[in-house]
């Protein structure tokens, strides 16, 4: 069916390697328009790197890229959104192609210009509002529009969806179909295979590296898919993430004196938040309480102050309330909390986890070597063991402490920042997003360390955007709606439809 | 450690040249006041750099070298204070002033070239106020406390001594590369300087190490401005210490230290500071104008800089084809 599409650009046995490592080899693909293609794989498969070749911006170190049309332009739109936060939409959508009359900016056909290729994406916003104002789903229409703007016949999006609430992606999703109606070239990754399977017209599967396989609509499911990608059934995988929380009572049917049973079993009450008000929700008090041995689950959609909420526990942003530790109450500020054993795992690692240049051995050990010094001497020979062991246990590929962690895959990365805290064992363990843009096999041991951490006694409370990491994850789910908690779910009463009722704002 | 031997190499070049061309360079007088001046700018250097492995500047050095300087023969000759309180009180002072940048820097959240660009008038200005614009100096008196920069130690060469201003510069040198890979806070400042953010975020108290940055780095000036005016006895308040930061600056970024913060080689900073001095000496001795001083100055570190980062990445792709199939 998708043969009579014109082809737009085709990939003739690409490859590319970085310091001599292959990243990608053998790719032939032929990009169409009038079509979407998803690119699936687990991190570190070769995803963005294959998008980077497509879009020109590495070249490749072997195989071939032909244009059709020298004309026909290819856009890429970045993970990390890639706006000037000083310059209004309508000044990023023709940043470098402005509109002008005698050398002057003609501001007046740059707004009207930019207030229809907005429409071309269904985004009615005044074309003057500074991009730093936008929330993230706007700032991707906005790219999205800047590259159709510039006479892009092939749009790519590497993970569109990954900061996107529901709503949202169901938006972008009606617009790429809207595109690929229009005779444009829609090239995706994602790790979401449901919205793979709704709107892919083909699939290339990456893995190692290498395509596992190229499959037209019709040819996947999802079993398909995941077996392409991770080289194996995926059953092994999660039934590891299931054993890790071996526990009996936490089936998902348990009966209806679970929360009595709950409490049981994490008798002391680790962290409180005691009427905690955060910089941005200044009229909302947040109080919760989680037991030592408790896996807590913060659900809620984008704004609902779920990372302001972590933060303000962590001490990184000043906040009102208090927060108690084993029935004490904590200092403000990030030093003293996590010398209290307070630590969190943010949610943008690149900025606020790890040190990129740094090797993993640096990274892992950044909050250990204080609390293992003598006399403000490292102790380096502890310091290599307490590596070595906590490599070994987050199972980091390659399994290397003096590998640069800018070299890592995300996943990785995010073990990395995780095995900082594993080497101090908090007593109370913050996460955001731990799992964003991370690859399924990695999701499942991130979970199972988590899990590990808490049935050694500690407090785990972690934000997610996906309902299905919070179900599976979670003992308990907080939902938090515009600031304050919306409503509390124990673990048989909580269904993707009883959260997302809580999260936008319906009654408890 | 490629990178010191970089730096090496560059510095026995120059050398080499100007042994070769000048007449007097490998006299032992000129050996000797080349180690005097290499150690007087190397402690400025130290103190520079570690400003810059937080990913900060510091342009007042060579003011609070002018203030720091001119008060020893001002507190010491004109309000007759006794050396064992001007010292200290110098050393407070200078560290005082680090206190000031590093609270503006790390509590008003300005920025470290604001900040110490306008330390660099405010500290010049008040050394030329305070001393009325009127030359200081110690009047062929206190010798015993001069001697800390004019102290020579034989070393079994005829015409060659060690300076005195050589045990400081160890002693801190030490310190430091103790201090930076050894110890916790060491690592701690290396790590703000990689991300200031991230570190934070690992509890680790960021402001602090900042701050005490700044301290260290006014009081190594404070340090080097004592030794500058033991050991050229008098100096005017206008121009003592003129562009001495930018001197600091300059070996501290020819010895590694990149301006992006988090790295930093003790060693390759002693060698920049040398080099520069050599340099300085070197265009004397040849012949050349003196007033080129300050172009061959730039050209050799844009010329090191490039080089440095042309290796790099020589290397680099190197690397990725000797991997290859």
């Amino acid at each position: 069916m998708s043969v009579d599409r014109p082809v737009l650009l085709s990939a003739r046995g690409l490859g590319r390697r970085y310091a001599g490592v292959s990243a990608l080899r053998g790719v032939d693909l032929d990009i169409r328009g009038g079509e979407v293609l998803a690119i699936v794989g687990e991190n570190g498969a070769g995803k963005s790197t294959l998008l980077r070749l497509l879009s020109g911006v590495v070249a490749p170190s072997e195989g071939s890229l032909q244009v059709a049309d020298a004309s026909a332009g290819i856009a890429l739109v970045h993970q990390e959104l890639n706006l000037a936060e000083n310059l209004d939409v309508a000044g990023n959508i023709f940043l470098g192609r402005e509109p002008r009359t005698a050398g002057f900016l003609n501001l007046r056909a740059m707004h009207g210009d930019a207030r229809r290729w907005l429409a071309t994406v269904g985004l009615y916003i005044d074309p003057a509002t500074p991009c730093g104002a936008l929330p993230i789903a706007h700032r991707q229409l906005v790219e999205i529009a800047k590259a159709l703007s510039a006479n892009a016949r092939i749009l790519i999006l590497d993970e569109p969806t990954s900061s996107l609430t529901a709503p949202e992606v169901e938006r972008l999703l009606a617009i790429m179909a809207d595109l690929r109606a229009r005779g444009t070239a829609v090239v995706f990754v994602s790790h979401h295979l449901d919205e793979v399977l709704r709107i892919a017209d083909r699939v290339v599967v990456l893995r190692d590296g290498a395509v596992t396989g190229t499959l037209a609509r019709g040819d996947f499911d999802r079993s398909t898919l995941e077996r392409l990608m991770v080289g194996r059934d995926l059953a092994p995988a999660a039934r590891r993430a299931a054993s890790a929380s071996a526990d009996p009572a936490r089936a998902r049917n348990s009966t209806a004196d679970a929360p009595a049973a709950d409490s049981a079993r994490h008798p002391t009450i680790r962290l409180r938040a005691d009427a905690v008000v955060t910089r941005h929700h200044r009229r909302r008090a947040v109080s919760l309480q989680v037991r030592a041995g408790e896996v807590v689950g913060l659900a809620g959609l984008v704004g609902s102050g779920r990372t302001e909420l972590l933060e303000s526990i962590a001490g990184i942003v000043p906040h009102g309330g208090r927060v108690c530790l084993d029935g004490g109450a904590v200092a403000a500020g990030a030093v003293a909390r996590t010398r209290a054993g307070i630590a969190l795992v943010p949610e943008d690692r690149a900025r606020n986890g790890i040190l990129a240049d740094e090797p993993v051995s640096t990274n892992v050990s950044l909050a250990w070597i204080d609390r293992h010094s003598h006399r403000g001497r490292i102790d380096a020979p502890g310091e290599r063991t307490l590596v070595r062991s906590v490599v070994d246990r987050v199972l980091l590929r390659p399994a290397d402490p003096a590998r640069t962690v800018r070299t890592l895959s995300g996943g990785n990365q995010q073990k990395t920042v995780l095995g900082r805290w594993i080497a101090v064992q908090p007593a109370v363990l913050l996460l955001d997003e731990p799992t964003r843009g991370v690859d399924v096999g990695a999701r499942a041991e991130i979970h199972a360390e988590v899990r590990r951490l808490a049935d050694a006694g500690a407090a785990v409370l972690f934000a997610s955007s996906e309902l299905e990491e919070v179900l599976m994850l979670a003992d308990r789910v907080l939902v938090m709606h515009d600031g304050g908690i919306a409503g509390e779910l124990a673990l048989h009463e909580a269904t993707e439809e009883a959260i997302m009722h809580l999260a936008t704002g319906g009654a408890a | 450690m490629k990178k010191n031997l970089g730096i090496l190499g560059i510095l026995l070049a120059v050398c080499v040249v100007a042994s070769i061309f000048g007449d007097n360079f490998l006299t032992g007088y000129n050996l000797q006041n080349l180690t005097q001046r290499s150690a007087l700018f190397g402690i400025l250097a130290l103190g520079a750099s570690v400003v810059i492995v937080t990913g900060g500047i510091d342009l007042s050095i060579g003011s609070v070298v002018c203030l720091a300087g001119i008060s020893v023969p001002w507190l010491l000759v004109e309000h007759e204070w006794s050396p064992w309180a001007v010292v200290p009180a110098v050393l407070a002072g200078s560290a005082l002033i680090g206190l000031f940048h590093g609270l503006l820097i790390t509590r008003l959240r300005l920025q470290p070239f604001l900040v110490t660009l306008c330390g660099l008038l405010l500290y010049r200005g008040i050394a030329r106020w305070m001393t009325g614009d009127q030359s200081q100096g110690f009047q062929g008196e206190f010798d015993s406390v001069r001697a800390l920069a004019l102290a020579r130690f034989p070393v079994g060469l005829e015409a060659y001594s060690v300076p005195a201003t050589v045990i400081p510069l160890v002693l801190l040198a030490a310190a430091l590369a103790v201090f930076l890979r050894r110890t916790v806070w060491g690592r701690w400042l290396l790590a703000t300087g990689r991300n200031e953010s991230a570190a934070r975020y690992s509890g680790i108290p960021t402001d602090r190490l900042v701050t005490g940055a700044y301290v260290a780095c006014s009081l190594f000036a404070g340090l080097g401005g004592m030794l500058f005016i033991f050991d050229i006895g008098s100096a005017q308040p206008s121009d003592f210490g003129n562009f001495y930061e930018l001197y600091a600056i300059a070996a501290a970024v020819l010895g590694g230290c990149s301006l992006r913060g988090g790295e930093a080689s003790v060693v390759g900073v002693l060698l920049g500071a040398a080099t520069l001095q050599v340099l300085r000496t070197a265009i004397i001795l040849l012949g050349l104008s003196s007033q080129l001083e300050f172009a061959v100055i730039g050209a050799v570190l844009l010329v090191g800089v490039s080089a440095d980062e042309l290796v790099r990445r020589l290397r680099e792709r190197r690397a990725e084809r000797a991997a290859a199939p």
